[in-house]
């Protein structure tokens, strides 16, 4: 189980389209490359298309149009048992008449591996996952994690050069999920293949990949990594699904002002007719003064009520109503919240260098 | 349990309803007289030593042995690809074909019969032990399936596209996944079709003939013809043969079952 290196895990995904029957497309012209050995999370929220995607990679489901290719080679009419892929399901998908053993055995038996090289191959999957002398059990005496640890065995034994994951985690409780992302990420350290994952859980999607494309209807809405996305949104709906935002629906004037209500805000933006934009502001980044005297200058503010408090510890969680609907967050060290009440007001203020403009589409 | 005493009460009720007509003939089957009498003024097992050295009731034995079995497998096989294909269907299409497998549980036997007659005529298929175990398998197909299929709809469907995922292909995901998990529901499917061929008779006698001759067509014609106890002891045969291997279906079930339960 040495890492590769090479191309041999690239998968290029060029105008991908699925239709069924006469209905709407419900993968809209996606279109990725992913390095070999990357890790690339396919984020969204239910029915926009990124499931559809992953099966149409794994060849569970049928393209309409466009292209797969891996190491520049064309997959798209390979039936599933052809694309050496690993696949982690859902629901683990554990073969329940056969042994763990037995079921990390069988994609080696398929290929008809010698007996004693399966042997060694069991044992040491086996290790990997930190499962060691659990073979002989039935996957129904294992707990939900151990179970999806045998899945996660099985997908790699055969040394594919892609690991698709489907939502693997969303079965277990939190304290199990955590603890699985940390070994999804070590096996992608330690196994060097390309991981392309699919999850609604934006946390999830942060906290593991090197890229991540977020879905919406059926198209790939935005795609970067985690940090990029997190600081730049680029649309509404990115901010929105990934992190809090504070998010003003105001008008990007030509000349570097943002309106909104009558606040105007210094912005650094490209020179243009005016614009629709929101402008989003991520919790962390605003700060809370109790009278206006207390905001730096340059600062860009509104004022808002206070509309609930909640120490989390390590940090205060503020929530904010700036009226007219608008609503947001701020997230501040525990003693800068001292003094505030439900109902206060207080002025939200933020360095314009932290807000990020995003179409409204 | 003793909160409901008439619960307890129609239930035994219906129980004896159910059973004591079937086992009358038990007793009778051991009587010493030349009729029919209940209960037998006197024991005997003459009426076993006809059954099991008379020629013409051990080839109807024989007869309906071979018929069962190959009517079993014939039916075995093809309900279970049946219930497969159909668990793969979209649900309209599913509902109408599944509907046409299941017909011939309502439509009447005799009609069946008279339809396969005139068909068998054609065919030169008519007075053939074949052409018995040919229709019966038509009759035992809707329970393969119906057992088959219950059997499927309790497992993950993701089974099989993970074995497909894992490099097998579709005849190995079969053998390998589909299969094994299914068996309990073919097997039960296997014995209900083996016992519906074991003691059907209204086929069996429209297709019968000299060589031809199931053990139901046989007690048949000996109760028309002429009186011959033979067949109290032919009836208990066939109570025998067609209870033991359900209760033991059962049984094996319930174990099973409660195995499953127990995880």
């Amino acid at each position: 189980m040495t890492p590769r290196a090479s191309d041999g895990g690239r998968i290029e995904l060029t105008n991908l389209c699925k239709r069924y029957g006469s209905g709407p497309l419900v993968v809209d012209d996606v279109t990725i490359d992913i390095a070999s050995g990357e890790f690339v999370t396919l984020l969204g929220p239910s029915g926009s298309g990124k499931t559809t995607t992953l099966n149409m990679i794994a060849g569970f489901t049928e393209v309409t149009s466009g292209h797969i290719r891996l190491a520049g080679k064309d997959i798209s009419l390979l039936p599933p048992y052809k694309r050496n892929f690993g696949m982690v399901f859902q629901n683990y998908a554990l073969f329940p008449h056969m042994t763990v053993a037995q079921n990390i055995a069988f994609p080696l038996r398929e290929r008809k591996v010698p007996k004693a090289e399966i042997e060694r191959r069991v044992a040491e999957v086996l290790e990997l996952v930190d499962l060691v002398g659990l073979g002989r059990r039935r996957p129904d005496e294992l707990s939900g994690g151990q179970q999806q640890r045998v899945a996660l065995a099985r997908a790699v034994v055969f040394s594919p050069s892609v690991l698709l994951l489907d939502e693997p985690l969303s079965a277990l409780d939190r304290k199990l999920r955590q603890n699985l992302q940390q070994e999804i990420k070590r096996l992608h350290r330690e196994l060097g293949l390309t991981f392309v994952f699919v999850t609604h859980d934006q946390d999830e999607a942060m906290a593991l990949s090197d890229r991540i494309a977020v879905f919406n209807n059926g198209r790939i809405e935005r795609i970067g990594s985690p940090a990029d996305l997190y600081r730049d949104p680029g649309t509404r709906f990115v901010a929105r699904f990934l992190g809090e935002s504070n998010l003003f629906d105001g008008l990007l004037h030509a000349d570097g002002v943002y309106e909104w209500r009558d606040h105007k805000w210094a912005v650094h933006a490209p020179d243009g007719a005016p614009e629709d934009r929101d402008l989003v502001v991520r919790p962390e980044r605003l700060r809370i003064a109790a009278a206006p005297a207390d905001v730096p200058p340059n600062a860009n503010q509104a004022p808002a009520t206070v509309t609930g408090l909640s120490f989390q510890g390590t940090h205060q969680r503020v929530d904010l109503d700036y009226g007219g609907g608008v609503e947001g967050c701020a997230v501040v060290p525990p003693d800068e919240a001292d003094g505030l009440r439900p109902g206060s007001r207080v002025i939200a203020h933020w360095d314009p260098r932290h807000q990020s403009l995003v179409t409204r589409g | 349990m003793n909160a409901r005493p008439w619960l307890k009460i129609v239930s035994v009720l219906i129980g004896l309803f159910l059973t004591v007509p079937t086992m009358i003939v038990v007793p009778m089957s051991f009587s010493a007289s030349d009729t029919f009498r209940f209960p037998p003024a006197e024991w005997s097992l003459k009426w076993y030593e006809s059954l099991f050295t008379a020629p013409q009731w051990t080839d109807a034995i024989l007869n309906s042995l071979q018929v069962g079995l190959i009517a079993a497998g014939l039916a075995t096989v093809l309900g279970t690809a049946a219930a497969i294909g159909l668990s793969r269907l979209g649900e309209r299409t599913r509902g109408l074909a599944t509907g046409f497998l299941l017909s011939p549980i309502i439509i009447p036997n005799i009609l069946i019969a008279l339809v396969i007659f005139t068909a068998f005529l054609r065919a030169g298929l008519t007075g053939s032990l074949f052409g018995i175990a040919l229709a019966h398998t038509a009759l035992a197909l809707p329970y393969v399936v119906i057992a088959v299929s219950a059997r499927l709809q309790g497992m993950n469907p993701v089974l099989a596209t993970a074995g497909g995922s894992l490099g097998a292909r579709p005849w190995s995901v079969f053998r390998k996944i589909t299969l094994p998990l299914a068996l309990p529901g073919v097997l039960s499917g296997a014995v209900l079709a083996f016992v519906i061929s074991f003691d059907e008779v209204v086929i069996a006698l429209f297709l019968q003939s000299p060589t031809a001759t199931t053990l139901p067509v046989l007690m048949f014609n000996s109760v028309t013809v002429q009186i011959d106890p033979t067949i109290s002891a032919a009836s208990s045969l066939t109570v025998l043969v067609v209870s033991v291997p359900i209760l033991l279906a059962q049984m094996i079930g319930a174990r099973r079952g409660k195995r499953e339960r127990q995880r």
